[in-house]
């Protein structure tokens, strides 16, 4: 779906740095669109480690990735932002009137005089297996995701690893293909049990082939898969005949396009000054861990930090005739009733 | 404790080890290509490592959390560890691992 606004701020990253930043800016009044790669906020939090405790976020002794995300969430709620979930902010551009309009994979386009980068160490994307060409089949006969189901009815699809997609898909898929088969490193999987018992129900029935193997050449052409070579446990190699191949591994951290956006980066991350935690470029600011400067530690806490200051300097540029007036939550009652608690 | 370790171009360094600290960080520190996305929790596979098959026996054997995130590294053999879950002891000295493809 594609969507057009006009906002004061457009954050890239919904992590908690990023979430945090939709706060400091709502207590100055300022409104936030937030586009995350994801499906849902939360960033690593979320993605990498919901279940895994975190010990330094101050006054909080203990919370989860997934606490810490539903606790910033309801803390945002007040200032109601849009999110654009399961969007890559894609490319961006300078309009004629100062602003910038950045656009995101799916066609929406935010249009704000403030950007905050909170993208921590760039995009989630699927990890792709280290086999020579495989870049020539992607998005033809080899995919990291199952869009439409239809797309893969009567193929010979392989699948690759162990997890909840690689099974998920496995079970779903078997049905509608012509023959599927499951490739893994061991006879082991870190999946639901439920998925794990109902995949070996499917290879005792015959309806899925195993076998522990991985993927080491892949064979066709102009993208269109025909075979691939696949290695066993004792290293025997043998040919198998696919047309669709599905490696399952998870996701792993790319820059992305913001690379492209012609920001001066050092090391893939965006330099900064500590007064404003802005880019070289005036109106594009960076916080969390896609930033550096003298001293920088990755820490949650130190974004939250760069975060207040961002919104304090983004304020100047989105109202640059208002005075900023700096509150305290404790004593403000116009603080208090953005919050909705007075 | 010295830590021998091929990077991804091939490239041989020898690393001081530090007793107590994973070899992740060793890595990491000593400037080789590890990005340890999570930053040690075992929930990324990103510091994945082929270990030498002659110091893979004298291991810590890997945990049941580590043995599940293994199913998410890429190119995985029979020596595969996640680098973050080894910990430098003195008795690992000499220890030689290969940083794995990604």
């Amino acid at each position: 779906m594609t969507t057009k606004v006009e906002t004061d701020v457009a954050i890239i990253g919904a992590g908690p740095v990023g979430l945090f930043a939709v706060f400091e800016l709502g207590l100055l009044d300022l409104k936030a669109h937030v586009v995350d790669i994801l499906d849902r906020p939360g960033g690593q939090c979320t993605e990498l480690y919901p279940e895994k405790p975190i010990y330094d976020i101050p006054g909080l002794p203990i919370v989860t990735g997934q606490e810490l995300t539903d606790r910033l969430m309801e803390q945002i709620k007040p200032f109601s932002p849009t999110f654009h979930l399961s969007q890559m902010a894609s490319s961006l551009h300078r309009e004629a009137d100062g602003r910038w309009r950045l656009t995101t994979d799916t066609g929406s386009e935010i249009v704000a005089p403030v950007l905050i980068i909170a993208a921590g160490g760039g995009s989630f994307v699927p990890k792709r297996p280290p086999i020579a060409g495989i870049e020539a089949y992607e998005g033809k006969s080899v995919h990291y995701a199952v869009r439409k189901m239809d797309s893969f009815k009567d193929k010979d699809i392989l699948i690759a690893g162990g997890g909840d997609s690689a099974l998920d898909w496995t079970i779903n898929l078997a049905p509608i293909a012509k023959r599927l088969t499951l490739v893994h490193h061991r006879d082991g999987f870190r999946a639901a049990q439920h998925s794990v018992n109902k995949m070996r129900e499917l290879v005792a029935e015959g309806k899925v082939n195993f076998h522990v193997a991985s993927v080491k050449e892949l064979h066709g052409t102009d993208g269109q898969l025909e075979a691939v070579t696949l290695s066993g446990a004792d290293k025997k190699e043998w040919t198998h005949s696919c047309n669709a191949f599905l490696p399952f591994f998870g996701l792993t951290i790319k820059l992305g396009p913001i690379a492209e956006f012609g920001l001066n980066l050092h090391e893939n991350l965006i330099q900064v000054d500590t007064a404003r935690f802005e880019s070289e470029t005036p109106g594009i600011f960076a916080v969390g861990d896609i930033n550096t400067y003298p001293g920088k530690l990755k820490l949650i806490l130190c974004g939250f930090h760069e975060a207040a200051l961002a919104a304090q300097a983004a304020f100047h540029i989105c109202r640059p005739n208002e005075k900023l007036r700096f509150q305290y939550t404790t004593s403000s009652s116009s603080l208090q009733k953005k919050l909705g608690v007075a | 404790m010295k830590i021998h370790a091929t990077d991804r171009n091939g490239k041989a360094h020898e690393l001081e080890g530090r007793d107590g600290w994973t070899v992740m960080e060793i890595l990491r520190d000593g400037g080789l290509d590890v990005s340890a996305e999570c930053g040690g929790a075992c929930a990324c596979a990103t510091c994945h490592v082929y270990v030498a098959q002659e110091w893979y026996d004298k291991l810590t054997p890997p945990s049941e959390a580590e043995i599940d995130m293994l199913d998410m590294a890429l190119a995985v053999e029979p020596t595969s560890r996640l680098s973050c879950q080894l910990t430098c002891t003195p008795e690992l000295d000499g220890l030689t691992v290969t940083v794995a493809p990604e």
